[in-house]
């Protein structure tokens, strides 16, 4: 039976290239050209599905993306699924598989649900599988909903990637409206896009026998395609779908390459001056008892397997419409050698110049389809008048449907432009555009092509609407949504229920809410509505149109941007040698990726943390502070710009000396903490944490350019013009003498707080003496093409006296052994630089700063503050875990306060922590309690510094 | 109220269906009302309820300019979680997720409410620290957070194959919320509405609220609609990220502003993910829909806005973090998406209070309140029965911002 | 994604940017203003349905604060409207 339903000629499809594949198992073969759904109508197949509620036995019905039946899961290198049958690109050696049934569409145990129908009427989940709760029912409910299975891996070969084009004119759809926009624009010289989804240029042109003055309409395509692949300034993508309209006229293509092994699929994000719709129209279905069956197709998609794939999938048709286009389908279907036993119009007065089409066909004027025999294949159709009556059955073995044309509208809604129900067409059409778009041919509702171009012959389309065929004794179901298995009861029950609105029915029924998202059923639903509540179309109002248009592959969307390309991350000159010295390396925020310990073979964390805090502290250790935010201002009013910026007075330094100070936002909270230093009268360096560095370079930016725009403050980030190695330890010193400066490092001429430019090593230098480790530090600043060198210098000189590099863990070890503090521990939102006991830091000279007045208001309200404490737990081997609650008396309450940071002191041989704790300040030598799931550890409250409390050996 | 069950459901199947009341009635509107409540979302249709079922104020008309469950409760991605950070939140949120639990039977429609836990994906140190922080508040409250290895992350999230040890952001752990769970958006607001309406409440669609009305006393006295004009001395603005529009109208200043989030869902697949996946380092969230869909959202987009956007860009960016932890998904298809708007506070923490018109309230604030509709909705009928705040949410007050304290959530999740 | 129009760089996509917030009131002296009024300045900002007075900072293009006028129904960029701002 090798393709017994193909032509012996005629079609777009190579039959000198025979292809072979599988479906459900079984081979067949087709030609090159044809699609999955031709091939299998080619081969007679006509089970292909079955249906997602009822699993009722279903078969194709269409022969484009509108498919509401057949989708497919394909096998191997193309793995996907729920792929429309009619959209599958024949392949050699293609394997494919129906999905939501088991075993087969032919024998589908899932059919049972076929008995109970009745039960399971719309939404009937939410009136039952209550008791005695949802999860008895749940897991049964979701195996049988999924229509494929998921993707198990990503494609093992090739990729997906994204373009950027910008376009004077982008064209959706290339169809003759299409062609022609293209045409007239390229012409103009204007920079073209056109993109069409199919695999072939030529629209509704390629399933229909039309001519353009006298000619095949289809050489006229020929010629067009030629005419803009001539032009420079034309892009004309096939399978190129434009899925999305966004805001700004920005619309978003994928494009499907097939033939190009390599790339898989192409993402477009175009930018169009103008967009022309020429996205066509789409069939709609007949809505009547048992509409459903294998054999029951679109009477276009009928026309479009002759025309297009030369495939008559049934010998005996019958077609049934309400509007004018089934008649050229039955020209067609009998050209091709078909039987057209009648054609059963819903309308009273059929025009003549549809009659005329038809002059050997029997036309039922006033007659519809209300019923069908057969089960896995329509044996017969029972003819009604549309009054009522006994009607008459007609033996077929195809039906073919239209109810009529739905312009293709998705994109110009999507675009946000507004849609009007035309009575004439029974259809919504573009109304006025809310974005620089225009809709062209049969999407505008010029559904014929004698409207969209001179000398185009083609039947004049005419409809008297039919939402529903309303026979008293008609039994069966009739679908609305044949995806969802939405019936014209369901929706019926959701207006009887009140569910009336037409977001309502869609919801409580899921009609349009499938893969198709209701191409061919959703205007029968709003039909069926307006028609029960008496009210017009244009009152029930489409539901909303959202993007995708079609489905797209996430790949395609996310391009080849994943991992590094969407999170890049940021790192030193030093990366390859801690690397090479066994650092582990990890994210430490803000996108730096820095060392975090240096473990030696055999060793944790712990053991290389604490090996490294002692060497700062007995001996010296270098880390790399480049990652540091550091900024230089330049101008004038720098003095006054500081003094807003900052808590503290910074106007008052003199040049070559820095201070610590706080950022703050202006409702009070606490922005940022760093180091300014006044390099010269005019020149200031300040550096910011790191985390904070980007988030601090916008606020002064907009602070200077939206708030104080006449002040003379320029802002340069230098953070990645200097690089710096920090030797902190009390024999830091000494490692600087072993690397040679031409700077004098005595106490008194370089102290605490101050910078000094000159060679280190004999590279340019500048040096700054801040400490974060409490420990006498040397920064050692240098041009990056110079740190490198510097740090294997450092090390080398400081081998002597035991260096060691540290990591960002004993620097958090030994910063909290100061107290000093770190903006993502002790920050949260919560305090000020009272509770932080920094109150110095809060200027009360100055009468304004960002902040002061929101702290001061704050504190006004007297409600308790949480104030920044240490604590040493009772048994100083406790560890408490970071971001512990403390709670009154470690009860089960609301809590008081949480630890910031607990550490091991190799200083105090014991855990030592920071906290945050109500009242604190007044609470030290107190004991307080940290609450944990299993216990209660008490913690004594002290002074928030374990380590040199005075300062003396950071200023040594 | 017509009872659903099992045997209901028989019983009308054997006349096809044709018997089934109304879920709820379309009365006339009248000129005056004990309360107003506009806006027939969640949290507008639970404080109906609550008001009638609790605190016995039945004479209440909820006003909605389109369609009831049709504002941001029909368009969310179904998180229900109470792991939150501080005191004043956590308490809410866990009564709000028992809530949810009971809410089946107490409303008998069936929300198909889902207990399955979130599964957070931690990719940096910082973050476990602040969710290791979560985790202990939480348990004061019996809220229930629990680390787990990134083999047993593995385990319970099989199509879980990237942040492997090379990864540029390898999985450290995860936090796994038992209490999380999703249900069926559209269920909630029928369900409430349906139970408000068999309570005496009237529900009127179609009634769009223009402007409020206050009396020469300052207070609130009624509501102008496209329908006319309807008087209540309690009016009750419950309309997600229209809050300002209708306060400007009597001259209020509220620390509120509107912007955008989205949500997607992908086609429907075999079951695949049977935990609801928080990646916040990364930046996106999902869980599968029993239909099979995943439904997948990310972070907001900060820009003012009422045109319920899709930001491509940032709908790339989701997608993309996505794809570095399921790199199978790249074969799964984007099947909707959608966007709605939200209003956030300056903290962006809630707003729940008596505004200074007296007799106006709000709720707003939540960006993301779904998982606070039960709670929301019960802790509000309190207030505007009883004039008083509800203990739980004593904290969500306007009084907050006189003194600048804020309550600060911000960044401690992207699954808000 | 919007385009926004730079008067540096030209129109350049969203992308770019950074969205600095709508244009609030003026900064009140702080040692003036009531503890209201200094509340106010600092938690409410302009939220209409229609046009709104923003800042972007061309964060990925030239540094620059750009301040714009915007439709938050529409997203069109629009001219300032007459009147006070």
């Amino acid at each position: 039976m090798a393709q017994s339903n193909r032509l012996a000629a005629g079609g777009r499809i190579d039959r000198s290239r025979p292809l072979t594949f599988r479906f459900n198992g079984k081979p067949y073969q087709g030609y090159d050209g044809d699609t999955l759904a031709s091939a299998l109508l080619a081969n007679g197949v006509r089970v292909t599905a079955r249906s997602f509620k009822y699993h009722r036995p279903r078969g194709i019905v269409g022969h484009g993306p509108e498919e509401p039946a057949t989708l497919v899961e394909l096998d191997g290198e193309d793995a996907s699924g729920n792929r429309p049958a009619t959209t599958v690109p024949l392949r050699e050696g293609l394997s494919a598989r129906s999905v939501n049934c088991w075993p087969s569409p032919e024998f589908d145990l899932g059919g049972i649900n076929q008995l109970f129908s009745r039960f399971i009427p719309a939404g009937f989940y939410y009136k039952t599988f209550k008791w005695p709760n949802w999860h008895l029912f749940e897991p049964s409910i979701r195996k049988a909903a999924g229509l494929a299975a998921a993707p198990k891996y990503a494609p093992s070969c090739g990729y997906f990637e994204a373009r950027h084009a910008h376009t004077d004119v982008l064209i959706a759809g290339a169809g003759p409206a299409g062609l022609l926009a293209a045409l007239e624009a390229g012409r103009a010289g204007k920079r073209v896009f056109l993109a069409d989804e199919g695999p072939e240029a030529g629209g509704g042109l390629l399933n229909r026998n039309l001519t353009i003055k006298g000619q095949p309409a289809m050489n006229w395509v020929a010629d067009a395609v030629a005419e803009l692949q001539g032009m420079a300034n034309v892009t004309h993508l096939q399978n190129a779908t434009v899925w999305a309209y966004r805001e700004h006229n920005m619309l978003i293509v994928n494009q499907r390459m097939p033939e190009q092994n390599s790339l898989l699929e192409r993402s477009w994000r175009i930018r169009a001056a103008e967009v022309v719709l020429a996205t066509g129209a789409t069939e709609r279905a007949m809505v009547f008892a048992d509409n459903d069956r294998p054999g029951i197709m679109l009477a276009t998609s009928l026309q479009a397997y002759v025309n297009h794939w030369g495939v008559l999938p049934g010998q005996q048709v019958v077609l049934f419409t309400n509007n004018n286009s089934a008649y050229p389908v039955a020209a067609d279907l009998a050209g091709a050698g078909a039987l057209v036993v009648a054609i059963l119009d819903s309308r009273v007065h059929v025009p003549d110049a549809a009659m005329k089409l038809v002059p050997d066909i029997p036309v039922h004027a006033g007659t519809v389809v209300a019923g069908v025999k057969g089960h896995k294949q329509v044996r017969a159709v029972r003819a009604v008048p549309l009054g009522g009556g006994a009607g008459a059955w007609i033996t077929c073995d195809l039906l073919g449907h239209s109810g009529g044309w739905n312009p293709t509208v998705h994109l110009w809604s999507q675009s946000r432009s507004s849609l009007k129900f035309d009575e004439t067409l029974a259809a919504f059409v573009p109304d006025s555009a809310a974005q620089r778009c225009r809709a062209v041919g049969a999407a505008a509702g010029n559904l014929t092509l004698d409207q969209i171009i001179e000398g185009g012959e083609d039947l004049p389309y005419a409809i008297d609407p039919l939402w529903r065929v309303e026979i008293a004794d008609q039994k069966g179901k009739a679908f609305l949504d044949i995806q969802n298995d939405v019936t014209v009861s369901d929706v019926y029950l959701a207006l009887r229920e009140g569910y009336d609105n037409v977001e309502h029915v869609k919801r409580y029924t899921t009609g349009g809410m499938g893969l198709d998202q209701g191409k061919t059923g959703n205007i029968n639903i709003i039909g069926t509505v307006a028609m029960q509540k008496g009210i017009s179309l244009q009152d029930v109002g489409t539901t909303t149109f959202r993007s995708p248009y079609t489905p797209v592959s996430f790949g395609a969307i996310g391009g080849l941007r994943e991992e590094t390309v969407l999170f890049p991350y940021r790192h030193t000159p030093v990366t390859q040698w801690n690397k090479d010295n066994g650092a582990v390396m990890y994210e430490a925020g803000a996108r730096w990726r820095r060392p975090g310990y240096f473990p030696k073979p055999g060793e944790g964390l712990q053991e290389a943390v604490n090996r490294e805090c002692r060497a700062v502290r007995e001996g010296v250790g270098v880390y790399d502070g480049s990652p540091l935010g550091t900024f230089e201002l330049k101008g004038r009013d720098v003095p006054k710009f500081l003094d807003f910026l900052y808590s503290n007075v910074m106007s008052s330094l003199k040049p070559g000396d820095g201070r610590y100070g706080l950022m703050l936002s202006d409702d009070g909270l606490i922005l940022d903490d760093g180091v300014a230093f006044r390099l010269d009268e005019h020149r200031w360096l300040i550096s910011t944490s790191t985390g904070h560095a980007d988030a601090v370079n916008q606020h002064m930016k907009k602070l200077l350019q939206t708030e104080f725009p006449g002040w003379q403050v320029m802002i340069t980030t230098v953070t990645s013009q200097w690089n710096n190695a920090t030797i902190c330890g009390p024999r830091a010193r000494d490692v600087m003498q072993a690397l040679g400066t031409d700077i004098n490092l005595s106490p008194k001429a370089f102290p605490f707080m101050s910078f000094r430019d000159g060679t280190v090593a004999g590279l340019p230098a500048r040096v700054v003496r801040v400490s974060f480790t409490g420990e006498l530090s040397f920064e050692v600043n240098v041009a990056p093409r110079h740190m490198a060198t510097l740090w294997d210098k450092v090390m080398e000189a400081g081998e002597p006296f035991g260096i060691l590099p540290v990591g960002s863990e004993a620097s958090h070890v030994l910063r909290v052994e100061k107290g000093f503090l770190s903006l993502g521990h002790e920050v949260d939102g919560t305090v000020d630089a009272y509770d932080l006991g920094m109150g110095w830091a809060m200027s009360q000279k100055k009468p304004d700063y960002l902040g002061k007045r929101s702290v001061q208001l704050r504190r006004q309200s007297g409600h308790p503050r949480r104030a920044l404490v240490g604590v040493l737990p009772e048994d100083p081997n406790r560890q408490i875990p970071e971001g512990a609650p403390l709670t009154p008396g470690g009860r089960r309450e609301a809590t008081e306060g949480l630890i910031t940071a607990c550490v091991w002191s190799v200083m105090n041989d014991r855990w030592v922590g920071l906290a945050l704790l109500e009242n604190g300040h007044a609470r030290q030598g107190e004991t307080a309690h940290v609450r944990l799931k299993d216990g209660v550890i008490p913690v004594r409250v002290t002074k928030p510094v374990f380590h040199d409390p005075d300062g003396k050996l950071l200023r040594s | 109220m017509q009872k659903y069950s099992i045997f209901s459901l028989a019983r009308n199947a054997l006349s096809g269906h044709r018997n089934w009341p109304l879920a709820w009635r379309s009365p006339a509107l009248k000129d005056r009302y004990e309360v107003i409540v506009i806006g027939a979302g969640g949290h507008g249709l639970a404080t109906a309820y609550y008001l009638a079922k609790e605190f016995g104020i039945s004479d209440v008309a909820v006003l909605e300019r389109g369609w009831l469950g049709g504002g941001n409760i029909a368009r969310n991605t179904v998180t229900i979680r109470s792991n939150y950070m501080r005191d004043e939140s956590i308490p809410f949120y866990v009564k709000s997720v028992a809530m949810y639990e009971g809410l089946t039977q107490e409303l008998n429609f069936n929300m198909m409410h889902s207990k399955r836990t979130m599964v957070d994906i931690v990719q940096t140190w910082p973050k476990l620290r602040e969710l290791r922080r979560r985790q202990l508040v939480m348990d004061i409250y019996g809220s229930t957070y629990e680390q787990i290895t990134t083999d047993e992350v593995r385990r319970r999230i099989p199509a879980l194959t990237g942040g492997g040890p090379d990864a540029r952001l390898p999985i450290i752990c995860g936090m796994v919320h038992t209490d999380a769970g999703v249900n069926r958006h559209d269920a909630v607001a029928w369900g409430y509405a349906r139970a408000a309406d068999a309570l005496g409440v009237e529900i009127h669609q179609q009634t769009a609220v223009q402007s409020l009305i206050r009396g020469v006393d300052g207070a609130i006295a009624g509501v102008e609609t496209n329908r006319g004009t309807v008087r209540a001395a309690k009016v009750v603005v419950a309309v997600s990220g229209h809050t300002t529009t209708l306060t400007d109208t009597v001259g209020l200043k509220l620390p509120l502003r509107t912007m955008n989030l989205t949500a997607f869902v992908s086609e429907p697949v075999q079951p695949l993910v049977d935990v609801i996946v928080n990646c916040p380092d990364s930046g996106f969230y999902f869980s599968q829909s029993d239909k099979g869909e995943m439904v997948i959202g990310g972070a907001p987009d900060m820009g003012q806005s009422f045109r319920r956007d899709i930001k491509q860009h940032v709908f790339e960016d989701t997608v993309t973090a996505m794809l570095s932890l399921f790199p199978s998904f790249k074969k799964l298809k984007l099947m909707r998406q959608w966007g709605g708007h939200l209003d956030i506070a300056h903290d962006a923490s809630p707003i729940m209070d008596q505004t200074d018109v007296p007799g106006l309230f709000i709720t707003a604030g939540w960006w993301g309140g779904y998982k606070a509709i039960p709670a929301g909705g019960l802790t509000l009928a309190h207030l505007v029965a009883k004039g008083a705040p509800h203990p739980l949410m004593s904290s969500f007050t306007l009084d907050r911002f006189r003194h600048l304290d804020f309550i600060l959530e911000a960044g401690t999740t992207t699954a808000r | 994604m919007m385009l926004i129009p730079c008067p540096f760089c030209g129109k350049r996509n969203e992308s770019e940017f950074i969205f600095g917030g709508p244009v609030g009131a003026d900064r009140p002296d702080p040692n003036a203003a009531s503890d209201a009024e200094w509340v106010e300045y600092l938690t409410v900002v302009p939220n209409p349905l229609g046009p709104v007075q923003e800042r972007w900072w061309h964060a990925r293009g030239c540094g620059e604060w750009v301040t714009i006028w915007r439709d938050t129904r529409t997203h069109d960029i629009v001219r300032a409207p007459d009147g006070p701002k």
